[in-house]
This record gives C-alpha cells, sequence and structure tokens, in this order.
C-alpha cells in the first residue's frame, strides 16, 4: 500500500516536472536539474542524519567520487550513460561502506571530525595526479541527448528530466526503505544505540549500511551535477559543498524527505535570486558578491529561529490547526455502519481511531 | 467549425502579409546597417534599440579575487563613461558580471544564466583559464561571441575549433618569449630557475622561456599547485641548484610567497615575474600582509624593488600618457574608492576595446557582424603593440616592453618588442608609434 501510494505521488510529480521543464526556459530547466541533483544527495544525508543519527561533513567527497568515476568512465571507457550511472553510485556505495565501517566506531564530534577530514582531503587528491584528474581545470564530461528524441531537443530539458527521474526514483526508494524495518532500526539505533543493542540490533552494521545507502546517493548525485554541469573539477566539491548539504537537510527539516526537497530550492535558488536583486540594484561588486553567502545565512538563522524543525516542520505545524478546522466538515460524510456495535472492531489496545488517523497523518508528512 | 475557418483564414493571411512587410523592413534596416542613419533594431540577442547586454563571470569572491575583483567594476567604468557620452551608436551598455568565484562548475552555472536566461549578446572578458574553459564550448556551441578572454592562455586563438573565442592580453607563450630574450641577453651564461603554477598558464609561459634561453642554463623547474601555499620546497630546491635568476609564472599571491620564501631562506636571486603577477601595487599589499600574518613587518616597495617584468599596457607611472590620463580621469569620476592600479587599467582597456568592436560591428550587428568585425582586425587602441586578430588567429596583443619596479610604479626599459607564438620567429622591436588616445575618450 504504501508503496503504490509512494509510487503514485511519484508520478504525479514526476507529470508536475515534465510540464514544468517544457514550459519554462532553458536555464530553469538546468535549474531543475541542479536542483534534482541536490535533492538526491540531501535525501541521501537527511536520511543519515536524521535516522540513524550519524552526522557527515563529507557528503561533498563522496559526490565528487561519483562524478570523478562517472567522468572517467566516460572519457576512456565510453560506457554507456546507464551504466556510468549505476556503477559510479556502486563505486560512491563501496567508498561509503569504507568510510562507514570507520564511522561506526565514532560519535558525535569526532565522527564530524572524521569526515570533515574526508571533505578537505579528498579534492586535492584530484591534484595529485593532472594528467588523469586533470588538475584544477577538471575533465569534460559529454552526454548528448540520446537519439530518440530527435536532434532539435534542448539539452537542458533532457538534463532536468534525467536527474529528475534519478530524484524521484531514490525518494521512492528511500520512503519506502525508511518504513520498512531497516528504516524502523536505523530510527531505534539512532535515538538510544543501548536500547537498540538490547532489543537485539547489530547497532555497528546498521551505522554502516546507513553510510553506505547515504554515500550511494550522493555518488549518484555527484554524477548527475558533472552530466548537467558539463565539468567535474575539485572546486566544485570543495568543503562549502558538503556544508551546504549538511544546511539542506537542516533547513528543509531533518530526516524529511519531503524537507531535502525544500533544502536543495533553498540551496540553488536563492543565491540566484539574491544575486539579480543585488545586481539589479546597482550594488557595488565586492557587496553583490558576498549577499548571497549573506542571504543564505539570513535564511537559515530565520528558519532555524521560527521552525526549529526546519521547513517541512514548520508546514507541518502550520498545516495542523488547519486540518483541525476542516476534519468537522469531513466527518459529515457518512461512514459505512457496522452490524452490531457502531463501532469498527478493535482490540482493546488500539487506540480511539480519530486520534490515531491524526497522528499516522502527522507522522507521514513530518518525517519520511 | 466550417464558418470560424472561414473567418479565420484572412485574419491568418494578412497576419502573414503584415509579418513579412515587417521583416522586408527588418531586413533592408540590416542592409544598410552601416549607414548613420538607419533605424536602430533589435538585431541580435541582447541587442534592441536603447540597449546592449553583455554578460561576464568574474571572481567576486574566492581565492582569485583580491585584486582581480576590480577588473569588472573598471570596464564598467568605462561603459558609464561611454553611455554618458552617447552610447555606442546609441545603445547603452548594460554590463551584468556574475561572481564564479573561480571555481569552473560555478563559472558554468552563471554563463548558462547569462546566455539562456538574460539572452546576452556577447560573453565580455570573461576571467581565468580554468573556468573559462569550462564555458568556451558552451559558448561555441551556442555562437555566443566569446570577446577577450581574461587570460593569455595560448588556447584562445583556436579559430577551427572555438570560432567565436578571442583572446586580448599578450598571450603567456608570446610574453615567454620576451622575457627569455631578455635573460639570454643581459643574464648570458647565468643559472636560470622556472617557478611556474602547475597549468596552463605557467606551462604555457614555460613554453616561450624555454623557445629563447638555452636548456642548459635552466638548472631548476619548479611548479605550484595553487591551492597548496606551501612553497617552502620548492624555493629550497631553486636556492640549492644556485640559480642567479628565478623566471616566476605566478599569480600575485605566488609572486609574494616565493619573495618571502626566499628572504626566509636568504635566497637573493633576481626576479623575472610575469605581468600577471607582478602588478607592484598589488604586489605590495599582499606581501605586506602575509608578513603581518607571520608576524613581521616589510615594506612592499621595498620588496618589490628591482623585480623584472613586462608591459603590454602602457605604465601607470608614466603621468604624461594620453591613455592613462583618460583612464585615471574616468577611474576618478567613476570608481574612485578603488586603487588606480593595473587591474583596473586592464579593465578598463578591454572595455575600450570591446567599444572599437562594437562600432566597427555596425549600427545594427547581428553576433556573427561582431566575429567578423573581429576577425577583420581592430585598431591598436592603448596597447603598446598592434593585435593579432585575423580570420586565421584570435590570439590578440603581439608584444609588450620589458619594465623594471622602482619605488613601486614600473619603468619602462627599452623598446616595445613583438612576436608569435611560432618556435622560430624573432622577438624584434617594434618600429611603429602608439596611437594616443583620442580627446573625446570615445574609439
Amino acid at each position: 500500500m504504501t508503496l503504490l501510494r509512494h509510487l503514485a505521488a511519484a508520478v504525479v510529480l514526476g507529470v508536475v516536472l515534465v510540464l514544468l521543464t517544457i514550459g519554462l526556459n532553458p536555464f530553469r530547466d538546468y535549474q531543475i536539474a541542479e536542483i534534482a541533483c541536490y535533492v538526491i544527495a540531501v535525501a541521501g544525508l537527511t536520511a543519515l542524519v536524521g535516522l540513524s543519527g550519524q552526522i557527515s561533513l563529507g557528503h561533498g567527497a563522496f559526490m565528487a567520487i561519483g562524478a570523478y568515476s562517472a567522468a572517467l568512465l566516460l572519457l576512456h571507457l565510453r560506457w554507456p550513460l546507464a551504466a556510468v550511472l549505476v556503477a559510479s553510485t556502486v563505486i560512491t556505495a563501496a567508498s561509503g561502506a569504507v568510510v562507514g565501517v570507520a564511522a561506526a566506531r565514532l560519535r558525535g564530534p569526532y565522527l564530524a571530525g572524521a569526515t570533515l577530514l574526508l571533505a578537505v582531503a579528498l579534492p586535492s587528491l584530484a591534484l595529485s595526479d593532472n594528467n588523469l584528474f586533470g588538475g584544477d581545470q577538471g575533465l569534460s564530461v559529454v552526454a548528448a541527448t540520446p537519439g530518440f528524441l530527435g536532434p532539435s531537443f534542448p539539452l537542458t530539458r533532457w538534463q532536468a528530466w534525467l536527474a529528475c527521474l534519478c530524484a524521484l526514483i531514490i525518494l521512492v526508494l528511500l520512503a519506502n526503505l525508511a518504513r520498512s524495518r531497516v528504516g524502523r532500526s536505523w530510527r531505534a539505533a539512532g535515538d538510544n544505540e543501548v536500547a537498540a543493542a538490547l532489543a537485539g540490533l547489530n547497532v555497528a552494521r546498521l551505522r554502516v549500511l546507513a553510510f553506505v545507502v547515504s554515500a550511494a546517493c550522493a555518488g549518484l548525485a555527484g554524477t548527475l551535477l558533472a552530466l548537467t554541469t558539463s565539468i567535474v573539477s575539485p572546486g566544485a566539491y570543495s568543503l562549502t559543498l558538503s556544508v551546504a548539504l549538511l544546511t539542506g537537510a537542516v533547513l528543509g527539516g531533518l530526516g524529511s524527505l519531503a524537507g531535502a526537497v525544500w533544502g536543495s530550492l533553498v540551496l540553488v535558488l536563492v543565491p540566484t535570486y539574491v544575486q539579480d536583486v543585488a545586481t539589479s540594484h546597482g550594488l557595488s561588486s565586492s557587496a553583490g558578491g558576498n549577499i548571497p553567502v549573506a542571504a543564505y545565512g539570513v535564511v537559515l538563522v530565520v528558519v532555524m529561529l521560527l521552525f526549529p524543525e526546519g521547513i517541512q516542520g514548520g508546514l507541518v505545524r502550520l498545516y495542523r490547526p488547519l486540518a483541525r478546522l476542516v476534519r468537522p466538515l469531513a466527518a459529515r460524510v457518512p461512514r459505512p455502519r457496522w452490524r452490531g456495535a457502531a463501532r469498527p472492531p478493535a482490540g482493546p489496545l488500539s487506540p480511539a481511531p480519530q486520534p490515531h488517523a491524526s497522528a499516522s497523518e502527522h507522522q507521514e508528512e513530518g518525517s519520511i | 467549425m466550417n464558418r470560424s475557418h472561414r473567418v479565420g483564414l484572412p485574419a491568418v493571411a494578412a497576419a502573414a502579409a503584415v509579418t513579412l512587410v515587417l521583416s522586408a523592413c527588418g531586413s533592408s534596416g540590416g542592409s544598410s546597417s552601416g549607414g548613420s542613419s538607419a533605424a536602430l533594431t533589435a538585431s541580435a540577442p541582447g541587442i534592441t534599440a536603447t540597449t546592449i547586454t553583455i554578460g561576464s563571470h568574474q571572481p567576486l569572491t574566492g581565492v582569485a579575487a583580491p585584486g582581480y575583483d576590480e577588473i569588472a567594476p573598471a570596464s564598467n567604468a568605462y561603459f558609464d563613461y561611454v553611455n554618458a557620452h552617447g552610447g555606442v551608436d546609441g545603445r547603452k551598455i548594460v554590463y551584468k558580471y556574475l561572481n564564479d568565484q573561480y571555481n569552473p562548475t560555478d563559472t558554468v552555472s552563471v554563463v548558462k544564466q547569462l546566455v539562456l536566461q538574460d539572452n546576452v549578446y556577447a560573453i565580455f572578458d570573461g576571467l581565468g583559464t580554468p573556468t573559462h574553459l569550462a564555458v568556451a564550448p558552451f559558448l561555441n556551441s551556442e555562437k555566443v561571441p566569446d570577446v577577450f578572454v581574461a587570460s593569455g592562455c595560448e588556447c584562445w586563438d583556436a579559430p577551427s575549433t572555438l570560432p567565436e573565442t578571442f583572446g586580448w592580453q599578450l598571450d603567456y607563450v608570446r610574453e615567454g618569449k620576451i622575457l627569455g630574450t631578455y635573460i639570454k641577453q643581459h643574464f648570458a651564461g647565468q643559472k636560470v630557475g622556472y617557478f611556474y603554477q602547475d597549468d596552463e598558464f605557467g606551462k604555457d609561459g614555460v613554453k616561450g622561456l624555454d623557445m629563447e634561453i638555452p636548456k642548459a642554463d635552466v638548472v631548476s623547474r619548479q611548479s605550484y599547485d595553487p591551492t597548496n601555499i606551501n612553497v617552502g620546497p620548492q624555493v629550497a630546491a631553486l636556492k640549492a641548484s644556485g640559480a642567479k635568476v628565478v623566471v616566476s609564472f605566478t599569480v600575485p599571491a605566488f609572486t609574494a610567497l616565493l619573495k618571502l620564501n626566499s628572504l626566509k631562506l636568504a635566497f637573493n636571486p633576481t626576479y623575472v615575474v610575469s605581468d600577471v603577477g607582478a602588478d607592484p601595487i598589488t604586489l605590495a599589499g599582499l606581501l605586506e600582509a602575509y608578513a603581518k600574518q607571520g608576524g613581521a613587518k616589510v615594506s612592499g616597495n621595498a620588496l618589490t624593488q628591482g623585480i623584472i617584468t613586462d608591459g603590454y599596457l602602457p605604465t601607470l607611472g608614466e603621468a604624461g600618457n594620453s591613455w592613462i590620463t583618460l583612464f585615471k580621469k574616468i577611474h576618478d569620476k567613476y570608481i574612485p574608492k578603488l586603487p588606480f592600479d593595473g587591474n583596473v587599467l586592464f579593465g578598463e582597456a578591454v572595455a575600450y576595446t570591446f567599444v572599437q568592436a562594437m562600432l566597427k560591428a555596425g549600427r545594427n550587428p547581428t553576433r556573427e557582424d561582431l566575429v567578423k568585425a573581429i576577425e577583420g582586425g581592430l585598431p591598436q587602441g592603448p596597447a603598446v603593440a598592434p593585435y593579432a586578430y585575423s580570420a586565421t588567429g584570435h590570439s590578440g596583443m603581439t608584444g609588450a616592453y620589458i619594465g623594471v619596479i622602482k619605488n613601486g610604479v614600473i619603468v619602462q626599459q627599452g623598446p616595445v618588442l613583438t612576436t608569435t607564438t611560432s618556435p622560430t620567429s624573432p622577438v624584434a622591436s617594434y618600429t611603429g608609434s602608439a596611437p594616443a588616445a583620442p580627446a573625446s575618450g570615445m574609439p
């Protein structure tokens, strides 16, 4: 049932996105592709941080691993696109497993420190072999539109479609994973490790698995971002990116997939919008250049002050009173009558239907 | 259904006829674009009857920003001056430059925004080799003129693969040859060490140096990676090699680091520094700032004293030069808060060249007209040597003079030298005379 509901939501969202990409200009399509890439990475990160309770400041590095793998596979082996997407995701997942094994032994600030190291060190590695990785300049990633779309099909629209398709698939998979046994175990281990271990869960394995899943998402996101921007260079995967991803997850609402979407929208759109406003008001260049960064900070502070649970948490909080207003109206709709007792058969432990419904609704909106 | 068709047809026919007439008018306007009386039309993306919108990517924040963030505001100041004096054939130039933080991925984003959303007529003075290499193929596939890239990479001179792209400043190969010739003549037989940035910038420079300096004289070749500021080992290696002359193809920050690390090791060679990393004002500021971070106090001007470099624009210290007078006047009026240094001069001069090219492209130019106009050659303007623009060559300036930094200003030594990028062509004195700046300040 859940799977069906998630699939249906994905299909609806997919149709809306296709219509959007056709209606908007090529640059907006490019931005949609960029947003979709961020959604994938932030969704993976939010699952790691929000569910399994591990922090990572190194997800930018995982994106770099995916991006460079894809670039090298495309350049040297000329693999087909689908194979490259799968391969670079698998390679990044494997590197996530390695990091995850180390991470499973570390907690809190120590884990943050270790992953920070990854974010700082890995991009420099790309400068170690200029012939292989292309140094500062990086590698160009060429992916033309596939032939079946016709020769005049805009490249940015194809990129947006590809990125959105992958993002929707990842969102559906993650949403189901979060509601599965694994997701529940992650939450249990994240909430209280000792209790989870006493309940028979293998906490270490769960933590590594969370890292693998999260790294795989980052790898796919990195690959798609490289395809969209048609370049992979060390400058793009700096510590700033890793921090931005975490910011996106927190802004949107930790542990919430919908929140990952909000967070990504903020990450991509706010800087562009603010810079546009700044330049159109004729601000001096140094101010204009720094204002997007400042705006970003202001958004973060405001969201955290108003909605400590992130944008999605805030939306849910706004939605609840509304739902309470609407419910009495909905209640007038005639319900099927049960024979005998005018109530569905319920065990002594099951809560009253009304509050239960609203609680689970909140759960669905607020978390994955 | 039928009736509405019958009613609709004449309307469609009329509309078609009107469109035909309009487009005929448009094309007749276009064909007489040379005439000064033709009406101004929206002849290309980014060109309206009243404006020309161009775009650029610039490092306004980040590692490359110090110094380089003055270039675009300086260009804009010159455009403001032109706009205040009638514009280009009556059109005002709107210059939209976006921050790419010197990060190629950001460059892709901002250039896509400029081209796909803002519909700029051309990309002008995009700054940086790694950054601009990331967008040059895209600009060429979209047929957007990509003029006067702010980088001396030889790679912009590729009319067959990058027909829309044009260099402007003296390319690093020519610059290497000119510096190499000077070293060959003035430091004959002395041990020479190289210190260069490990990318196209440094490698092109070394390529030019190697065409002139005898192989046997070069005792050490050290490169650095611009993201790693620890250049101690390279400087130690240069000292150990016994080099008496150190040639450096470095950005200003690394020229300063080279100098400070040498001081620490009591290594005191003659420095020959590429124009890119030798602006005395930027350099002095960096030297003082870095020394302060290290807890020492130095005089920037004392440390830059005697550095040999080259220049392809008039020197800032040459007070009587008409170009310096013009650009100083515009600087003082529009951007008085910025220092009047080499970066500002660069920005104003390249903007001047763009206005020259636009005027040559015609009254109602298409994008192709601009490319054709530049390929037809441009008048010298503020450069000290002529441009090399032709249908088969897209590199810009062809020569420079040798200069020595004295008391914080570059002092020209000897004549302007010109050459080509070919290994066999000699470096020769330029015999032509540089034109003076027009009194109006407009090309």
